[in-house]
């Protein structure tokens, strides 16, 4: 029979589809696991409403769960549950590896543009704080786009969320 | 149709409608930031309105593409201020800024409804509504910043505010002027609003143009 240890293990070998860097046990999407016999039920909480990777996060959940011989039953909540601190310190260090700079923490109370201008964002290649916002959008909804000025890279800043 | 559903479809379909005038920039922008930024905000505003149509349709016994795309145009109920075509710069930033500034009251109320699915459905859009936001009131910072600017917003401003204050039910509509009005520097005038359940012609065009994919090949599956 199928343990949730089995199927936490399976579900942090997904890539995620957009940044497969990190999984998405690291990414904090997958909320709960629980096993009944041979169905599986998974809590996932998605990160941006408008990511198209979600239907392919789901779907390979599914695939994942039916190779451990069980089935699954994903479960989508749609509710603030998801936040980038849910992001683990091992997928926030891979993050900054591949380039791209971690979200800062959520404070007490909101992110504010204030802070985004702020030159406290660390460049994800050289580690300087010397950087500014260049675009609060990017390539997909979770990034911003930042200036590095001590080593004038461009890169991808993740939202706090 | 119970009110819930009633609510559920005039917040999807203003994100919808919002979300496809937004995305008209995609491409034409001033400003490659403003490209990336609307089309990302655009892509953020359609995946509120799934989430939204998606609830609905659970109660209607349907499908959130089917309340998105298949409706008869009178049948949507977004507030005319979203169906404008507004393909000019201060125009559409003015729209962006009321617009934002009203849903933002309007998802305070829903946060703390008594029913959970909406309001935490509200909590999880108000995250990434912050960030519109945030770009909505710095590009009023940087139009109030110089004359031209200041009057370009002014007058945009003033066009729209009917169909702004018709955003907003009438329990919620004054606290949206009163913070419209503790952040612009000119005076707005007490206006008849221009409320949801009348249409412009625009939508009858957006309408044609968004949904003739989808009638090219009735009941196929993208």
């Amino acid at each position: 029979m199928v343990t949730a240890d089995a199927v936490w293990a399976a579900l942090g070998e997904i890539p995620d589809p957009e940044i497969p860097v990190i999984s998405l046990v690291e990414l904090g999407v997958v909320k709960d696991v629980s096993v009944d016999g041979d169905r599986v039920r998974v809590e996932f909480t998605p990160t941006f409403l408008g990511c198209p990777a979600l239907e392919r996060m789901r779907g390979e959940m599914e695939t994942a769960i039916a190779a451990l011989g069980a089935e699954a039953e994903i479960e989508v909540v749609m509710d603030d549950s998801w936040s980038t601190d849910r992001i683990t310190p091992e997928g926030r260090e891979k993050l900054r590896a591949a380039g791209f700079a971690p979200p800062p923490p959520r404070e007490a109370g909101e992110p504010a543009l204030v802070q985004l201008q702020s030159a406290t964002h660390r460049c994800p290649y050289c580690d300087s704080a010397e950087t500014r916002l260049e675009n609060i959008f990017g390539p997909t909804p979770c990034r911003s786009l930042r200036y590095c000025t001590s080593c004038r890279q461009p890169f991808e800043q993740f939202k706090t969320i | 149709m119970n009110e819930r559903v009633r609510l559920l479809l005039e917040i999807a379909d203003d994100e919808l409608i919002l979300g496809w005038r937004d995305s008209e920039w995609t491409g034409i922008a001033p400003y490659l930031e403003e490209d990336v930024a609307f089309s990302s905000i655009s892509q953020n505003e359609i995946g509120h309105a799934r989430a939204l149509y998606e609830l609905a349709a659970a109660e209607l016994g349907t499908t959130a593409d089917a309340l998105a795309l298949d409706r008869a145009p009178e049948d949507y109920r977004c507030a005319p201020l979203v169906e404008l075509r507004r393909l000019e710069w201060a125009r559409t930033i003015a729209r962006h800024w009321l617009y934002e500034t009203a849903d933002a009251v309007r998802l305070e109320a829903l946060k703390s409804s008594s029913d959970p699915e909406l309001a935490g459905l509200a909590a999880k859009i108000d995250r990434e509504e912050l960030y519109h936001r945030m770009h909505a009131e710095m590009w009023i910072d940087r139009l109030l910043a110089a004359e031209e600017g200041r009057a370009k917003l002014e007058e945009a401003v003033l066009e729209l505010w009917p169909y702004a204050l018709g955003v907003l039910d009438d329990e919620l509509r004054p606290v949206f002027a009163e913070r419209a009005r503790a952040r612009l520097p000119f005076p707005l005038p007490d206006v008849e609003p221009v409320t949801r359940g009348q249409h412009t012609a625009e939508l009858a065009e957006l309408l044609e143009e968004m949904t003739s994919v989808r009638r090219s090949a009735p009941g196929a599956e993208w």
